[in-house]
Protein backbone atom coordinates (compact mmCIF):
# COMPACT_ATOMS: atom_id res chain seq x y z
CA UNK A 1 0.00 0.00 0.00
CA UNK A 2 2.76 2.37 0.98
CA UNK A 3 4.68 0.96 -1.54
CA UNK A 4 1.99 1.75 -4.48
CA UNK A 5 1.83 5.26 -3.25
CA UNK A 6 5.92 5.74 -3.25
CA UNK A 7 5.61 4.97 -6.70
CA UNK A 8 2.83 6.79 -7.95
CA UNK A 9 4.67 10.10 -5.86
CA UNK A 10 7.94 9.58 -7.53
CA UNK A 11 6.28 9.20 -11.03
CA UNK A 12 4.53 12.05 -10.61
CA UNK A 13 7.66 13.95 -9.34
CA UNK A 14 9.66 12.79 -12.12
CA UNK A 15 6.98 13.80 -14.83
CA UNK A 16 6.73 16.94 -13.63
CA UNK A 17 10.74 17.63 -13.54
CA UNK A 18 10.22 16.11 -16.84
CA UNK A 19 7.82 18.56 -18.37
CA UNK A 20 9.81 21.12 -17.16
CA UNK A 21 12.88 20.02 -18.61
CA UNK A 22 11.46 19.13 -22.20
CA UNK A 23 9.78 22.88 -21.98
CA UNK A 24 13.69 24.95 -21.16
CA UNK A 25 15.43 22.24 -23.15
CA UNK A 26 13.09 22.77 -26.46
CA UNK A 27 14.90 25.18 -28.14
CA UNK A 28 18.42 24.02 -27.88
CA UNK A 29 17.14 21.07 -28.81
CA UNK A 30 16.39 22.21 -32.15
CA UNK A 31 19.59 24.18 -32.28
CA UNK A 32 21.38 20.74 -31.62
CA UNK A 33 19.24 19.46 -34.62
CA UNK A 34 19.45 22.17 -36.74
CA UNK A 35 23.58 22.51 -36.52
CA UNK A 36 24.14 18.82 -37.90
CA UNK A 37 20.99 18.61 -40.38
CA UNK A 38 21.40 18.30 -44.01
CA UNK A 39 19.03 21.91 -45.32
CA UNK A 40 17.28 19.21 -47.56
CA UNK A 41 16.27 17.19 -44.85
CA UNK A 42 15.76 20.46 -42.57
CA UNK A 43 13.51 22.21 -45.38
CA UNK A 44 11.23 19.79 -46.07
CA UNK A 45 7.75 20.19 -43.83
CA UNK A 46 6.70 16.49 -44.42
CA UNK A 47 9.69 15.20 -42.43
CA UNK A 48 9.60 14.44 -39.05
CA UNK A 49 11.31 17.26 -37.52
CA UNK A 50 12.50 15.77 -34.82
CA UNK A 51 15.03 12.95 -36.65
CA UNK A 52 17.85 12.64 -38.76
CA UNK A 53 16.33 11.44 -41.99
CA UNK A 54 19.23 11.80 -43.98
CA UNK A 55 22.65 11.51 -42.89
CA UNK A 56 24.23 13.90 -40.42
CA UNK A 57 26.47 16.47 -41.77
CA UNK A 58 29.37 19.07 -40.44
CA UNK A 59 28.76 21.67 -43.75
CA UNK A 60 26.58 24.18 -41.50
CA UNK A 61 29.65 23.80 -38.68
CA UNK A 62 32.12 24.52 -41.53
CA UNK A 63 30.17 27.45 -43.25
CA UNK A 64 30.22 28.77 -39.58
CA UNK A 65 33.13 28.92 -38.81
CA UNK A 66 35.67 29.30 -42.17
CA UNK A 67 32.61 31.60 -43.82
CA UNK A 68 31.31 34.31 -41.06
CA UNK A 69 32.91 35.79 -38.95
CA UNK A 70 32.38 33.89 -36.10
CA UNK A 71 35.15 33.20 -34.57
CA UNK A 72 35.79 37.08 -34.77
CA UNK A 73 32.52 37.78 -32.78
CA UNK A 74 33.97 35.18 -30.07
CA UNK A 75 37.20 37.01 -29.79
CA UNK A 76 35.55 40.22 -29.34
CA UNK A 77 33.09 39.35 -26.96
CA UNK A 78 36.36 37.62 -25.06
CA UNK A 79 38.26 40.80 -24.93
CA UNK A 80 35.37 43.10 -24.11
CA UNK A 81 34.83 40.64 -21.55
CA UNK A 82 38.01 40.06 -19.74
CA UNK A 83 38.39 43.68 -19.94
CA UNK A 84 34.85 44.56 -18.08
CA UNK A 85 36.19 42.18 -15.21
CA UNK A 86 39.45 44.11 -14.94
CA UNK A 87 37.45 47.39 -14.79
CA UNK A 88 34.84 45.85 -12.38
CA UNK A 89 37.03 44.37 -9.73
CA UNK A 90 39.34 47.78 -9.31
CA UNK A 91 35.91 49.12 -8.85
CA UNK A 92 33.94 47.05 -7.12
CA UNK A 93 36.46 45.50 -5.14
CA UNK A 94 36.96 48.30 -2.77
CA UNK A 95 33.50 50.06 -3.00
CA UNK A 96 31.90 47.02 -1.77
CA UNK A 97 34.83 46.68 0.91
CA UNK A 98 34.34 50.28 1.91
CA UNK A 99 30.28 50.12 2.12
CA UNK A 100 30.83 46.39 4.36
CA UNK A 101 32.85 47.88 6.94
CA UNK A 102 32.43 51.90 7.33
CA UNK A 103 29.05 52.57 5.99
CA UNK A 104 26.99 54.24 8.34
CA UNK A 105 24.70 57.33 7.68
CA UNK A 106 25.58 58.68 3.84
CA UNK A 107 27.01 55.07 3.34
CA UNK A 108 24.26 53.25 3.68
CA UNK A 109 22.39 55.76 1.44
CA UNK A 110 25.53 55.04 -1.32
CA UNK A 111 24.44 51.32 -1.11
CA UNK A 112 21.13 51.61 -1.51
CA UNK A 113 21.66 53.98 -4.09
CA UNK A 114 24.55 51.57 -6.17
CA UNK A 115 21.60 48.66 -6.06
CA UNK A 116 19.06 50.54 -7.26
CA UNK A 117 21.13 51.60 -10.40
CA UNK A 118 20.98 48.39 -11.15
CA UNK A 119 16.95 48.79 -11.74
CA UNK A 120 17.52 51.80 -14.21
CA UNK A 121 17.48 49.42 -17.44
CA UNK A 122 20.09 50.24 -20.24
CA UNK A 123 16.52 50.60 -22.98
CA UNK A 124 16.24 53.73 -20.43
CA UNK A 125 20.34 54.97 -20.75
CA UNK A 126 20.94 53.79 -24.41
CA UNK A 127 19.57 56.90 -26.29
CA UNK A 128 22.02 59.32 -24.18
CA UNK A 129 24.81 56.74 -24.28
CA UNK A 130 24.81 56.61 -27.78
CA UNK A 131 25.48 60.49 -28.27
CA UNK A 132 28.30 59.97 -25.57
CA UNK A 133 30.20 57.38 -27.85
CA UNK A 134 29.74 59.07 -30.50
CA UNK A 135 31.04 62.62 -28.95
CA UNK A 136 33.89 60.50 -28.07
CA UNK A 137 34.65 58.96 -31.24
CA UNK A 138 33.91 55.76 -29.89
CA UNK A 139 31.29 54.71 -32.50
CA UNK A 140 31.67 51.07 -34.16
CA UNK A 141 34.55 50.86 -31.44
CA UNK A 142 34.79 47.66 -28.65
CA UNK A 143 36.01 50.60 -26.31
CA UNK A 144 32.77 51.73 -26.43
CA UNK A 145 31.19 48.67 -25.21
CA UNK A 146 34.33 48.57 -22.81
CA UNK A 147 33.65 51.74 -20.73
CA UNK A 148 29.29 51.25 -21.08
CA UNK A 149 29.25 47.27 -19.39
CA UNK A 150 30.48 48.69 -16.41
CA UNK A 151 27.36 50.24 -15.61
CA UNK A 152 25.47 47.24 -15.27
CA UNK A 153 28.34 44.89 -13.98
CA UNK A 154 29.19 47.43 -11.25
CA UNK A 155 26.36 48.03 -9.31
CA UNK A 156 25.35 44.39 -9.12
CA UNK A 157 29.03 42.78 -8.53
CA UNK A 158 29.49 45.83 -5.59
CA UNK A 159 25.99 45.09 -4.23
CA UNK A 160 27.06 41.00 -4.53
CA UNK A 161 30.81 41.55 -2.84
CA UNK A 162 29.59 44.00 -0.12
CA UNK A 163 27.23 40.67 1.14
CA UNK A 164 30.46 38.44 0.80
CA UNK A 165 32.76 41.07 2.99
CA UNK A 166 30.14 41.34 5.45
CA UNK A 167 30.24 37.78 6.76
CA UNK A 168 33.77 38.47 6.96
CA UNK A 169 34.82 39.37 11.20
CA UNK A 170 35.97 42.02 11.77
CA UNK A 171 37.90 40.80 14.43
CA UNK A 172 40.48 39.11 11.80
CA UNK A 173 41.75 42.40 10.70
CA UNK A 174 41.97 43.98 14.35
CA UNK A 175 44.39 40.83 15.13
CA UNK A 176 46.24 41.55 12.21
CA UNK A 177 46.50 45.79 12.88
CA UNK A 178 47.70 44.46 16.34
CA UNK A 179 49.88 42.46 14.50
CA UNK A 180 51.53 45.61 12.95
CA UNK A 181 49.69 45.92 9.50
CA UNK A 182 48.02 48.96 8.64
CA UNK A 183 44.50 49.16 8.28
CA UNK A 184 44.77 49.04 4.36
CA UNK A 185 47.35 46.00 5.02
CA UNK A 186 44.62 44.06 6.59
CA UNK A 187 42.34 44.89 3.96
CA UNK A 188 44.88 43.45 1.08
CA UNK A 189 46.34 41.05 3.07
CA UNK A 190 44.28 39.46 5.57
CA UNK A 191 40.65 40.04 4.25
CA UNK A 192 41.03 39.96 0.28
CA UNK A 193 42.70 36.15 0.36
CA UNK A 194 39.87 35.00 2.52
CA UNK A 195 36.95 36.57 0.11
CA UNK A 196 38.72 34.86 -3.04
CA UNK A 197 35.53 32.71 -4.26
CA UNK A 198 33.36 35.98 -3.85
CA UNK A 199 35.39 37.88 -6.17
CA UNK A 200 35.67 34.76 -8.00
CA UNK A 201 31.79 35.10 -8.39
CA UNK A 202 32.36 38.50 -9.65
CA UNK A 203 34.69 37.70 -12.39
CA UNK A 204 31.93 34.82 -13.73
CA UNK A 205 28.90 37.73 -13.48
CA UNK A 206 30.82 40.21 -14.98
CA UNK A 207 32.17 37.90 -18.02
CA UNK A 208 29.10 36.86 -18.38
CA UNK A 209 27.00 39.57 -18.18
CA UNK A 210 28.95 41.52 -20.56
CA UNK A 211 28.13 38.41 -22.71
CA UNK A 212 24.53 38.02 -22.56
CA UNK A 213 24.45 41.74 -23.12
CA UNK A 214 22.22 43.05 -26.60
CA UNK A 215 21.33 46.28 -26.55
CA UNK A 216 24.27 48.25 -26.58
CA UNK A 217 26.01 46.22 -28.53
CA UNK A 218 23.02 46.76 -31.27
CA UNK A 219 23.06 50.34 -30.81
CA UNK A 220 26.64 51.05 -31.03
CA UNK A 221 28.38 48.38 -33.55
CA UNK A 222 27.17 47.81 -36.84
CA UNK A 223 30.32 46.75 -38.39
CA UNK A 224 30.86 43.21 -39.22
CA UNK A 225 34.11 42.64 -37.63
CA UNK A 226 33.57 44.61 -34.59
CA UNK A 227 29.99 42.70 -33.06
CA UNK A 228 30.01 40.27 -29.76
CA UNK A 229 28.47 37.41 -30.25
CA UNK A 230 25.57 37.94 -29.32
CA UNK A 231 24.33 40.28 -31.93
CA UNK A 232 26.69 39.03 -34.60
CA UNK A 233 24.97 35.69 -34.77
CA UNK A 234 21.10 37.07 -34.35
CA UNK A 235 22.31 40.19 -37.47
CA UNK A 236 24.64 38.92 -39.55
CA UNK A 237 23.30 34.90 -40.37
CA UNK A 238 19.96 36.81 -41.26
CA UNK A 239 20.45 38.72 -44.34
CA UNK A 240 16.58 40.31 -44.96
CA UNK A 241 14.29 37.73 -44.85
CA UNK A 242 16.50 35.01 -45.28
CA UNK A 243 17.52 33.06 -42.67
CA UNK A 244 20.72 30.43 -42.84
CA UNK A 245 19.16 28.66 -40.50
CA UNK A 246 22.20 25.86 -40.13
CA UNK A 247 24.84 28.43 -39.12
CA UNK A 248 22.63 30.02 -37.39
CA UNK A 249 21.45 27.23 -34.96
CA UNK A 250 25.02 26.49 -35.11
CA UNK A 251 26.32 29.55 -33.95
CA UNK A 252 23.49 29.98 -31.31
CA UNK A 253 24.63 26.61 -29.95
CA UNK A 254 28.30 27.29 -29.77
CA UNK A 255 28.13 30.28 -28.14
CA UNK A 256 25.26 29.24 -25.43
CA UNK A 257 26.34 25.92 -24.10
CA UNK A 258 29.90 27.19 -22.95
CA UNK A 259 28.82 30.40 -20.55
CA UNK A 260 25.45 28.54 -19.36
CA UNK A 261 27.75 25.63 -17.75
CA UNK A 262 29.71 28.32 -16.14
CA UNK A 263 27.37 30.31 -15.07
CA UNK A 264 25.42 27.26 -13.97
CA UNK A 265 27.87 26.38 -10.90
CA UNK A 266 27.62 30.39 -9.44
CA UNK A 267 24.10 30.76 -10.18
CA UNK A 268 23.52 30.53 -6.40
CA UNK A 269 25.57 33.12 -5.37
CA UNK A 270 24.17 35.28 -8.14
CA UNK A 271 20.62 34.22 -6.30
CA UNK A 272 21.77 35.67 -3.00
CA UNK A 273 22.72 39.65 -4.58
CA UNK A 274 18.88 39.58 -5.22
CA UNK A 275 17.68 38.27 -2.05
CA UNK A 276 20.37 39.27 0.52
CA UNK A 277 17.60 41.59 1.95
CA UNK A 278 14.75 39.03 2.14
CA UNK A 279 15.69 36.22 3.37
CA UNK A 280 18.15 36.01 6.15
CA UNK B 1 56.93 57.07 15.65
CA UNK B 2 55.13 54.06 13.51
CA UNK B 3 53.13 53.18 16.49
CA UNK B 4 52.11 56.47 17.08
CA UNK B 5 50.81 56.74 13.65
CA UNK B 6 48.33 53.93 13.79
CA UNK B 7 46.94 55.38 17.15
CA UNK B 8 46.30 58.51 16.12
CA UNK B 9 45.68 57.75 12.74
CA UNK B 10 47.48 60.44 10.96
CA UNK B 11 48.81 58.00 8.23
CA UNK B 12 46.13 57.79 4.96
CA UNK B 13 47.08 53.71 5.10
CA UNK B 14 45.53 54.21 8.70
CA UNK B 15 43.25 56.43 8.66
CA UNK B 16 39.97 54.49 7.99
CA UNK B 17 37.74 57.71 6.87
CA UNK B 18 40.14 58.53 4.36
CA UNK B 19 40.29 55.38 3.15
CA UNK B 20 36.44 54.82 3.03
CA UNK B 21 35.70 57.98 1.07
CA UNK B 22 38.74 57.12 -1.36
CA UNK B 23 37.73 53.58 -2.12
CA UNK B 24 34.26 54.08 -3.04
CA UNK B 25 34.75 57.36 -5.02
CA UNK B 26 35.76 55.34 -8.29
CA UNK B 27 32.23 54.05 -7.84
CA UNK B 28 30.42 56.65 -7.10
CA UNK B 29 32.36 58.72 -9.92
CA UNK B 30 31.63 55.75 -12.69
CA UNK B 31 27.86 55.56 -11.91
CA UNK B 32 27.21 58.92 -11.61
CA UNK B 33 29.06 59.72 -15.16
CA UNK B 34 27.53 56.67 -16.51
CA UNK B 35 24.29 56.07 -15.51
CA UNK B 36 23.25 59.14 -13.58
CA UNK B 37 24.89 62.02 -16.28
CA UNK B 38 22.84 60.11 -19.18
CA UNK B 39 20.12 59.84 -17.20
CA UNK B 40 19.74 63.23 -16.92
CA UNK B 41 20.55 63.67 -20.67
CA UNK B 42 17.46 61.57 -21.59
CA UNK B 43 15.46 63.89 -19.60
CA UNK B 44 16.57 66.74 -21.53
CA UNK B 45 16.76 64.85 -25.12
CA UNK B 46 13.03 64.20 -23.99
CA UNK B 47 12.54 68.19 -23.67
CA UNK B 48 14.29 68.82 -27.14
CA UNK B 49 14.31 68.85 -30.77
CA UNK B 50 17.36 66.46 -31.19
CA UNK B 51 17.77 63.80 -34.16
CA UNK B 52 20.49 61.96 -35.11
CA UNK B 53 21.23 64.71 -38.07
CA UNK B 54 21.19 67.50 -35.14
CA UNK B 55 21.96 66.37 -32.18
CA UNK B 56 22.74 69.67 -30.49
CA UNK B 57 20.04 70.57 -27.65
CA UNK B 58 17.43 72.75 -28.00
CA UNK B 59 14.71 72.89 -25.69
CA UNK B 60 11.24 72.86 -27.17
CA UNK B 61 9.05 71.89 -24.15
CA UNK B 62 6.31 68.77 -24.21
CA UNK B 63 5.83 68.59 -27.31
CA UNK B 64 7.31 65.21 -27.35
CA UNK B 65 5.40 63.45 -25.26
CA UNK B 66 2.44 64.95 -26.62
CA UNK B 67 3.51 63.80 -29.99
CA UNK B 68 4.34 60.23 -28.46
CA UNK B 69 1.21 60.42 -26.34
CA UNK B 70 -0.73 60.60 -29.20
CA UNK B 71 0.66 58.24 -31.65
CA UNK B 72 -0.64 54.63 -32.14
CA UNK B 73 2.09 52.51 -31.90
CA UNK B 74 3.26 53.85 -28.67
CA UNK B 75 -0.16 53.07 -27.26
CA UNK B 76 0.08 49.43 -28.58
CA UNK B 77 3.69 49.56 -27.08
CA UNK B 78 2.71 51.09 -24.06
CA UNK B 79 -0.13 48.47 -23.53
CA UNK B 80 2.19 45.66 -24.79
CA UNK B 81 4.50 46.19 -22.15
CA UNK B 82 2.25 45.95 -19.44
CA UNK B 83 0.31 43.15 -20.91
CA UNK B 84 3.95 41.00 -21.87
CA UNK B 85 5.17 41.75 -18.08
CA UNK B 86 2.42 40.43 -15.84
CA UNK B 87 1.28 37.94 -18.09
CA UNK B 88 4.60 36.41 -18.04
CA UNK B 89 5.60 37.08 -14.32
CA UNK B 90 2.39 35.76 -13.16
CA UNK B 91 2.48 32.50 -14.56
CA UNK B 92 6.22 32.28 -13.73
CA UNK B 93 5.48 32.90 -10.49
CA UNK B 94 3.05 29.98 -10.20
CA UNK B 95 5.19 27.69 -12.64
CA UNK B 96 8.22 28.21 -10.16
CA UNK B 97 6.77 27.28 -7.05
CA UNK B 98 5.62 24.05 -8.98
CA UNK B 99 9.25 23.21 -10.10
CA UNK B 100 10.92 24.74 -7.03
CA UNK B 101 9.03 22.34 -4.88
CA UNK B 102 9.82 19.57 -7.15
CA UNK B 103 13.68 20.31 -7.33
CA UNK B 104 12.95 20.18 -3.07
CA UNK B 105 12.49 16.53 -3.17
CA UNK B 106 15.77 14.27 -3.44
CA UNK B 107 16.06 12.31 -6.82
CA UNK B 108 18.73 10.64 -8.73
CA UNK B 109 20.24 13.21 -11.37
CA UNK B 110 19.27 16.15 -9.80
CA UNK B 111 22.54 18.12 -11.10
CA UNK B 112 21.48 17.53 -14.72
CA UNK B 113 18.04 18.49 -14.09
CA UNK B 114 19.32 21.69 -12.35
CA UNK B 115 21.31 22.14 -15.44
CA UNK B 116 18.72 21.72 -17.94
CA UNK B 117 16.29 23.96 -16.20
CA UNK B 118 18.43 26.63 -15.84
CA UNK B 119 19.69 27.08 -19.35
CA UNK B 120 17.43 29.53 -20.31
CA UNK B 121 18.80 31.86 -17.66
CA UNK B 122 22.50 31.18 -18.06
CA UNK B 123 22.65 31.11 -22.27
CA UNK B 124 22.54 34.53 -23.64
CA UNK B 125 18.95 35.35 -24.47
CA UNK B 126 19.66 36.93 -28.23
CA UNK B 127 20.85 33.57 -28.56
CA UNK B 128 18.28 31.15 -26.92
CA UNK B 129 15.31 33.32 -28.57
CA UNK B 130 16.85 32.38 -31.74
CA UNK B 131 16.09 28.78 -30.77
CA UNK B 132 12.44 30.07 -30.39
CA UNK B 133 12.60 31.81 -33.87
CA UNK B 134 12.80 28.27 -35.39
CA UNK B 135 9.76 26.83 -32.98
CA UNK B 136 7.84 29.42 -34.27
CA UNK B 137 8.71 29.25 -37.61
CA UNK B 138 5.90 29.70 -40.50
CA UNK B 139 6.61 27.42 -42.59
CA UNK B 140 8.91 24.32 -40.64
CA UNK B 141 7.61 25.03 -37.27
CA UNK B 142 8.14 21.94 -35.39
CA UNK B 143 5.44 22.62 -33.47
CA UNK B 144 3.02 22.64 -36.22
CA UNK B 145 4.37 19.97 -37.01
CA UNK B 146 3.92 17.87 -34.09
CA UNK B 147 -0.26 19.86 -34.41
CA UNK B 148 -0.32 18.08 -38.10
CA UNK B 149 0.81 14.95 -37.02
CA UNK B 150 -1.71 14.25 -34.45
CA UNK B 151 -4.28 15.61 -36.96
CA UNK B 152 -4.91 18.68 -34.89
CA UNK B 153 -4.42 20.95 -38.14
CA UNK B 154 -3.86 20.74 -41.73
CA UNK B 155 -6.92 18.31 -42.43
CA UNK B 156 -10.84 19.84 -43.50
CA UNK B 157 -12.30 19.91 -40.32
CA UNK B 158 -9.17 19.37 -37.84
CA UNK B 159 -9.63 21.61 -34.60
CA UNK B 160 -7.30 23.96 -35.27
CA UNK B 161 -8.33 24.68 -38.42
CA UNK B 162 -7.27 23.08 -42.35
CA UNK B 163 -4.28 25.62 -42.95
CA UNK B 164 -0.51 23.53 -42.82
CA UNK B 165 0.41 26.29 -40.39
CA UNK B 166 -0.76 28.30 -37.84
CA UNK B 167 1.92 31.55 -38.27
CA UNK B 168 2.85 31.69 -35.46
CA UNK B 169 4.77 35.19 -35.56
CA UNK B 170 2.39 36.56 -38.15
CA UNK B 171 -1.09 36.22 -36.54
CA UNK B 172 -1.13 39.02 -33.67
CA UNK B 173 -2.59 37.00 -31.13
CA UNK B 174 -0.36 34.22 -31.58
CA UNK B 175 2.77 36.19 -31.80
CA UNK B 176 1.59 38.15 -28.61
CA UNK B 177 1.39 34.06 -27.34
CA UNK B 178 4.97 33.49 -27.98
CA UNK B 179 6.26 36.45 -27.17
CA UNK B 180 4.63 35.44 -23.42
CA UNK B 181 5.69 32.12 -23.67
CA UNK B 182 9.31 33.34 -24.37
CA UNK B 183 9.76 35.11 -21.43
CA UNK B 184 7.89 32.60 -19.42
CA UNK B 185 10.74 30.21 -20.44
CA UNK B 186 13.53 32.88 -19.57
CA UNK B 187 12.45 33.78 -16.38
CA UNK B 188 11.39 31.08 -15.32
CA UNK B 189 14.67 29.86 -13.81
CA UNK B 190 15.67 32.56 -12.36
CA UNK B 191 12.13 32.59 -10.00
CA UNK B 192 12.81 29.10 -9.36
CA UNK B 193 16.03 29.80 -7.93
CA UNK B 194 14.50 32.19 -5.14
CA UNK B 195 11.57 30.43 -4.85
CA UNK B 196 13.97 27.54 -4.10
CA UNK B 197 16.28 29.71 -1.59
CA UNK B 198 12.88 31.04 0.39
CA UNK B 199 11.81 27.28 0.44
CA UNK B 200 14.82 26.22 1.84
CA UNK B 201 14.98 28.86 4.41
CA UNK B 202 11.51 27.87 5.93
CA UNK B 203 12.96 25.65 9.45
CA UNK B 204 11.79 21.51 9.21
CA UNK B 205 10.90 21.51 12.74
CA UNK B 206 8.04 24.25 12.28
CA UNK B 207 6.74 21.76 9.63
CA UNK B 208 7.14 18.38 11.29
CA UNK B 209 5.47 20.12 14.03
CA UNK B 210 2.27 20.92 12.14
CA UNK B 211 2.39 17.48 11.05
CA UNK B 212 2.27 16.25 14.38
CA UNK B 213 -0.60 18.46 14.85
CA UNK B 214 -2.39 16.70 11.97
CA UNK B 215 -2.67 20.03 9.94
CA UNK B 216 -2.88 18.41 6.10
CA UNK B 217 -0.79 19.10 3.36
CA UNK B 218 -2.80 22.01 1.52
CA UNK B 219 -2.85 23.79 5.18
CA UNK B 220 0.61 23.55 6.00
CA UNK B 221 1.35 25.40 2.30
CA UNK B 222 -1.95 27.83 2.93
CA UNK B 223 -0.83 28.61 6.32
CA UNK B 224 3.16 27.88 7.07
CA UNK B 225 5.08 27.91 3.16
CA UNK B 226 3.17 30.77 1.71
CA UNK B 227 3.39 33.05 4.17
CA UNK B 228 6.79 32.76 5.31
CA UNK B 229 7.90 32.96 1.65
CA UNK B 230 5.56 35.52 0.84
CA UNK B 231 8.54 38.36 0.73
CA UNK B 232 10.90 36.23 -0.85
CA UNK B 233 8.22 35.10 -3.83
CA UNK B 234 7.57 39.07 -4.08
CA UNK B 235 11.06 39.56 -4.65
CA UNK B 236 10.77 37.22 -7.31
CA UNK B 237 8.14 38.88 -9.36
CA UNK B 238 9.57 42.01 -8.94
CA UNK B 239 12.72 41.17 -10.32
CA UNK B 240 11.08 39.37 -13.11
CA UNK B 241 8.86 42.54 -14.15
CA UNK B 242 11.83 44.84 -14.23
CA UNK B 243 13.78 42.39 -16.63
CA UNK B 244 10.41 41.71 -18.75
CA UNK B 245 9.21 45.36 -18.83
CA UNK B 246 12.43 46.77 -19.60
CA UNK B 247 13.40 43.83 -21.91
CA UNK B 248 13.96 44.24 -25.84
CA UNK B 249 16.06 41.65 -27.06
CA UNK B 250 12.69 38.80 -26.95
CA UNK B 251 10.58 40.90 -29.00
CA UNK B 252 13.32 42.36 -31.42
CA UNK B 253 14.79 39.05 -32.52
CA UNK B 254 11.35 37.19 -32.74
CA UNK B 255 9.10 39.49 -34.29
CA UNK B 256 10.65 43.20 -34.40
CA UNK B 257 7.33 44.41 -33.01
CA UNK B 258 5.33 42.77 -35.75
CA UNK B 259 2.90 42.04 -37.60
CA UNK B 260 1.99 45.72 -38.00
CA UNK B 261 3.57 47.10 -34.73
CA UNK B 262 1.10 44.41 -32.67
CA UNK B 263 3.76 43.19 -30.58
CA UNK B 264 5.87 46.48 -30.09
CA UNK B 265 6.80 47.40 -26.37
CA UNK B 266 8.17 50.49 -25.11
CA UNK B 267 11.72 49.34 -25.70
CA UNK B 268 11.80 48.31 -29.22
CA UNK B 269 9.57 51.46 -30.23
CA UNK B 270 12.28 53.95 -28.45
CA UNK B 271 15.12 51.79 -30.10
CA UNK B 272 12.82 51.98 -33.54
CA UNK B 273 12.06 55.79 -33.31
CA UNK B 274 15.15 56.80 -31.48
CA UNK B 275 18.08 54.80 -33.26
CA UNK B 276 16.96 53.63 -36.29
CA UNK B 277 14.74 56.57 -36.82
CA UNK B 278 17.00 58.95 -35.83
CA UNK B 279 14.47 60.75 -33.84
CA UNK B 280 16.56 60.99 -30.33
CA UNK B 281 13.86 63.27 -28.75
CA UNK B 282 10.79 61.19 -29.00
CA UNK B 283 12.86 58.20 -28.34
CA UNK B 284 13.99 59.30 -24.89
CA UNK B 285 10.57 60.32 -24.88
CA UNK B 286 9.22 57.05 -25.24
CA UNK B 287 11.79 55.57 -22.88
CA UNK B 288 10.89 57.64 -19.77
CA UNK B 289 7.78 56.06 -19.74
CA UNK B 290 9.19 53.16 -18.90
CA UNK B 291 10.80 54.92 -15.76
CA UNK B 292 7.56 55.69 -13.17
CA UNK B 293 6.87 51.39 -12.97
CA UNK B 294 10.42 51.05 -12.29
CA UNK B 295 10.71 53.97 -9.62
CA UNK B 296 7.40 52.14 -7.76
CA UNK B 297 9.06 48.41 -7.98
CA UNK B 298 12.34 49.82 -6.44
CA UNK B 299 10.69 51.37 -3.88
CA UNK B 300 8.14 48.24 -3.03
CA UNK B 301 12.11 46.21 -3.33
CA UNK B 302 13.29 48.88 -0.50
CA UNK B 303 10.18 48.38 1.93
CA UNK B 304 10.20 44.63 1.26
CA UNK B 305 14.25 44.48 2.01
CA UNK B 306 13.58 47.21 4.89
CA UNK B 307 10.85 45.18 6.53
CA UNK B 308 12.66 41.92 6.63
CA UNK B 309 15.92 43.85 8.25
CA UNK B 310 13.36 44.42 11.47
CA UNK B 311 12.62 40.53 11.36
Amino acid sequence: MTGARTVVRRGGLYSILSIFAIFSTFPFYWMVIATFKRDHDLFSPTNNPFLFNEPPTMDHLRLLIFETHFLTYLLNTFLVGMAVVAITLAVAVPAAYSLARWARGWGEMFGIGIFLTYLVPPTILFIPLSRFASVLGLQESLWSLILIYPTFTIPFCTWLLMGFFKTIPRDIEEQAMIDGLSRLGAMVKVVLPLAVSGILTIIVFAFTLSMHEFIYALTFISVSAHKTVSIGVPTELVRGDVFQWGPLMAGALLASIPVAVVYTFFLDRFIAGFTMGAVK
Amino acid sequence: MRGETSITGSGIRDRADLLARFMIAPAVLYITAMIGFPFIFAILYSLSDATTGDPSLHLIGFGNFRAVLADPVFRISLKNTFIFAFVSQTLVILLSRILATALMAEFRGKWIIRFLVMLPWTAPISLGTIGWLWMFDSIFSPIDWIFRYTGLLGTPGALLGPMQNLYWLGEPALAMISVITVHIWRLLPLATVIQLAGLSSIPRDLLEAAEVDGARAWRRTLEITIPLTLPIISIAFLFGLVFTFTDMTVVYVLTRGGPIHMTQVLSTWTFFKGIEGGDLAQGAAVSLFMFPVLAGIAALVLRLARRSEVV
